[in-house]
């Protein structure tokens, strides 16, 4: 069945942008955020490596990558000196060859935050690079949640806003209310009337308030919007190659392979044509 | 001169002396250069010898996988991923044979639509198709097992709503589906069991099976696009005049066929292993985790057709669940084509020589089976199951209405020779 959507009365007519909620109206709900699109560039070395200092400095203290070695990372993002690695990117007594992981215990990190923080070696492949340069960028105030923040492409998710230094505090930005399911919707006040509490219908419509964008308060980051759009690419490009780091020489070896595929493929059309001569001149009439 | 006249009477000195103990010339004019093929194959009758190939493929390249894959609960996940970055192009390896195995049905469906499309099942070719349906049905429990061995979410969900249809068999299901397991959940002894299975049981089994279609075929000689015996004319040194040596004509045709498919194999391989999606699962590159179901569990495609029929079955029936008769119309839509030479009653093999209602049924058989592959990898609405529920009606009345509709039917007559 199809939800008939109604659009509930809006306090703020004067604002410009009602026109805009019908199309905003889905985005505004949790899990269907309109994300920025975001094309990773594997290529760009430099995005790779501050990529992987903003890994270390910033997440991989809760999140392994236990499945890729610092080596191979250091010499697959331009062949980045080992020792350099050593000084700069590893923080604990791990070794190059070592694999990538946190060092916080898995005890300590169930303690602390209820669950064990994800392995992100494949992040990008469960869910996609988009998803992380999103999901990076919309962290916004919400003193409802445990650590102050909420997200807009992950809704509760159980994170603190570690970027929060870079990127400054972010706020949403509200316009009136959102269209929902009238069906729902006329239940639940039809409860809240029998109960006699009348402010529930504010609250309730409170919970849908349509709050399409988050601003970032300027000068309360290190970072200016764009210098944070990119940090937040170059993070999301590092963990699209961590994801399958032989993804380029994959790509570079196919063109080979299939160039002299397509070689063999014009002798094998002249092999067959010559030896079909024969068969094709005596065909019976 | 007499290097040369020395290096044949060498060559042919050691032909004589194994066709003395074994029959290697014989064994090579049988089934390659007097194996008479008709003259007059068409594109659909690569399919063949690509499916040989990409078994080849499969074979050699799950033989390296093996050597670093490990199947228990710990390290199946974990050597996956070494094998993807720590083994010597071991990603190759492993895509190839991800991709190897969307591409073996690809092409068995295509090999299979060639015999329904021109009659290769009949008389006497029908153990070549039962025999070609045991590969079928091996091929797909291989592909099933396989599946699980990389330990992601999906194989192990996918697993388990496959294992647990099992349990939907009234009285012995609970107990079955835990002997199928060989524990309470899906765990490490299903994922031991499954790679016991995957890497030297079910191969093998393909290995014999496709070797006796071989030699069954070759016994009774190919069939082709007219549905005509080149048989019965013969010239008088008892060759088929329609017939012409396998090798080299086919064997340089079949080339020529696999190089053009390896082309496209290789895009997909190298540009393109998780084919949106539908090769490799995105909830695969997660840990198999039994307290995280995927938001929706789907199999691979080449499944999917079987699975949307299975699903269309919604109501239950004589007091049993409709999740069993679920599995009553999906084991019936796999095995029906079993039937097939005893199905058809057309004076005429061909679709060529058919009537009009033959043709179609064929093109309704396969949109049928696209739209049902489809409908199965989206998750079930009241109209999916609806058109599904049509499609599978479609699909059965195919094969159920066929001794029907081939009686009745006015067909053109057959040439004496083949044509084209």
């Amino acid at each position: 069945m199809v939800p008939i959507q109604v659009r509930l009365p809006i306090q703020w007519l004067a604002v410009p942008l009602v026109c805009m909620m019908s199309v905003t109206a889905f985005a505004a709900s949790d899990s269907t955020w309109q994300m920025e699109p975001m094309k990773p560039d594997l290529n760009d070395v430099d995005s790779l490596q501050r990529g992987l200092a903003l890994y270390a400095n910033f997440c991989i203290g809760c999140h392994s990558l236990q499945y890729q070695r610092y080596e191979r990372t250091a010499d697959d993002l331009g062949s980045i000196p080992h020792d350099l690695v050593l000084e700069n990117i590893i923080f604990t007594d791990q070794r190059i060859g070592d694999y990538m992981t946190t060092s916080m215990s898995e005890e300590d990190a169930k303690a602390w935050f209820g669950a064990a923080p994800p392995d992100l070696t494949m992040v990008t492949r469960v869910r996609s690079p988009k998803w992380v340069y999103n999901f990076l960028k919309t962290f916004y105030v919400d003193e409802s949640r445990p650590y102050g923040v909420n997200n807009k492409v992950f809704p509760n998710v159980g994170m603190p806003h570690v970027l929060l230094p870079l990127q400054g505090i972010s706020e949403e930005v509200c316009y009136g209310y959102a269209t929902v399911d009238v069906l729902d919707r006329l239940s639940a006040f039809d409860a809240a009337e029998q109960e006699g509490v009348t402010d529930s219908i504010d609250r309730l419509q409170g919970r849908d308030l349509n709050c399409p964008e988050i601003r970032v308060i300027p000068g309360s980051g290190l970072y200016s919007v764009e210098e944070f759009d990119q940090a937040a690419f170059d993070l999301a490009n590092f963990l699209h190659y961590i994801s399958d780091p032989s993804r380029q020489k994959r790509k570079a070896l196919g063109t080979w392979v299939i160039g002299f595929l397509v070689i063999l493929l014009v002798l094998a059309y002249f092999l067959n044509r010559e030896y079909w001569k024969d068969i094709h001149n005596d065909k019976p009439d | 001169m007499t290097e040369s006249t020395d290096r044949q009477g060498f060559i042919s000195r050691c032909r004589t002396w194994v066709d003395a103990r074994f029959p290697w010339t014989d064994t090579l004019d049988r089934h390659a250069t007097k194996y008479y093929a008709p003259r007059n194959f068409n594109f659909w009758y690569v399919f063949g010898a690509l499916a040989f190939f990409v078994l080849i493929l499969q074979l050699v390249t799950g033989l390296w996988l093996t050597m670093s894959y490990e199947p228990t609960g710990e390290g199946a996940f974990r050597s996956t991923e070494y094998i993807m970055r720590e083994v010597e192009f071991g990603w190759l390896m492993r895509y190839l044979h991800s991709t190897g195995a969307s591409a073996f049905f690809v092409v068995v469906y295509i090999h299979m639509f060639r015999g329904f499309a021109y009659g290769s099942y009949r008389s006497p070719r029908e153990l070549i198709w039962l025999i070609g349906m045991g590969i079928y049905l091996v091929l797909m429990a291989e592909g099933f097992f396989g599946y699980l061995l990389p330990w992601g979410n999906m194989s192990y969900w996918g697993a388990q709503v496959i294992v647990s249809l099992v349990g939907a068999i009234p009285f012995f299901g609970p107990d079955l589906m835990e002997w199928v397991r060989g524990d309470f959940v899906m765990s490490e002894i299903t994922l031991n069991r499954f790679f016991a299975l995957h890497v030297f049981a079910l191969p093998g089994a393909l290995v014999v099976l496709v070797f006796v279609h071989i030699v069954a075929l070759h016994h009774v000689g190919s069939n082709n696009p007219d549905g005509i015996e080149i048989k019965a004319k013969k010239d008088e040194k008892g060759v088929p005049l329609d017939g012409i040596p396998f090798h080299p004509y086919y064997t340089v045709h079949d080339f020529f066929a696999i190089i053009v498919f390896l082309i496209i194999f290789c895009a997909v391989v190298f540009y393109a292993p998780e084919m949106f999606g539908y090769f490799i699962e995105k909830p695969n590159f997660e840990i198999a985790n039994p307290l995280k179901t995927p938001e929706h569990i789907a199999p691979v495609w080449y499944y999917t057709p079987f699975y949307a029929m299975l699903r269309a079955a919604t109501f239950p029936l004589f007091g049993v669940d409709a999740k069993f008769w679920g599995l009553v119309v999906m084991a019936g839509a796999i095995l029906i084509p079993a039937a097939l030479p005893w199905l058809d009653k057309s004076p005429v093999r061909s679709i060529r020589y058919k009537g009009r209602i033959s043709k179609l049924m064929l093109g309704m058989l396969v949109t049928s089976f696209v739209v049902l592959g489809y409908l199965g990898t989206i998750p079930p609405s009241p109209f999916a199951t609806l058109v599904a529920q049509i499609g599978t009606m479609i699909y059965f009345s195919y094969f159920l209405l066929m001794p029907w509709y081939t009686r009745r039917e006015r067909t053109k007559p057959e040439p004496e020779r083949v044509t084209g």
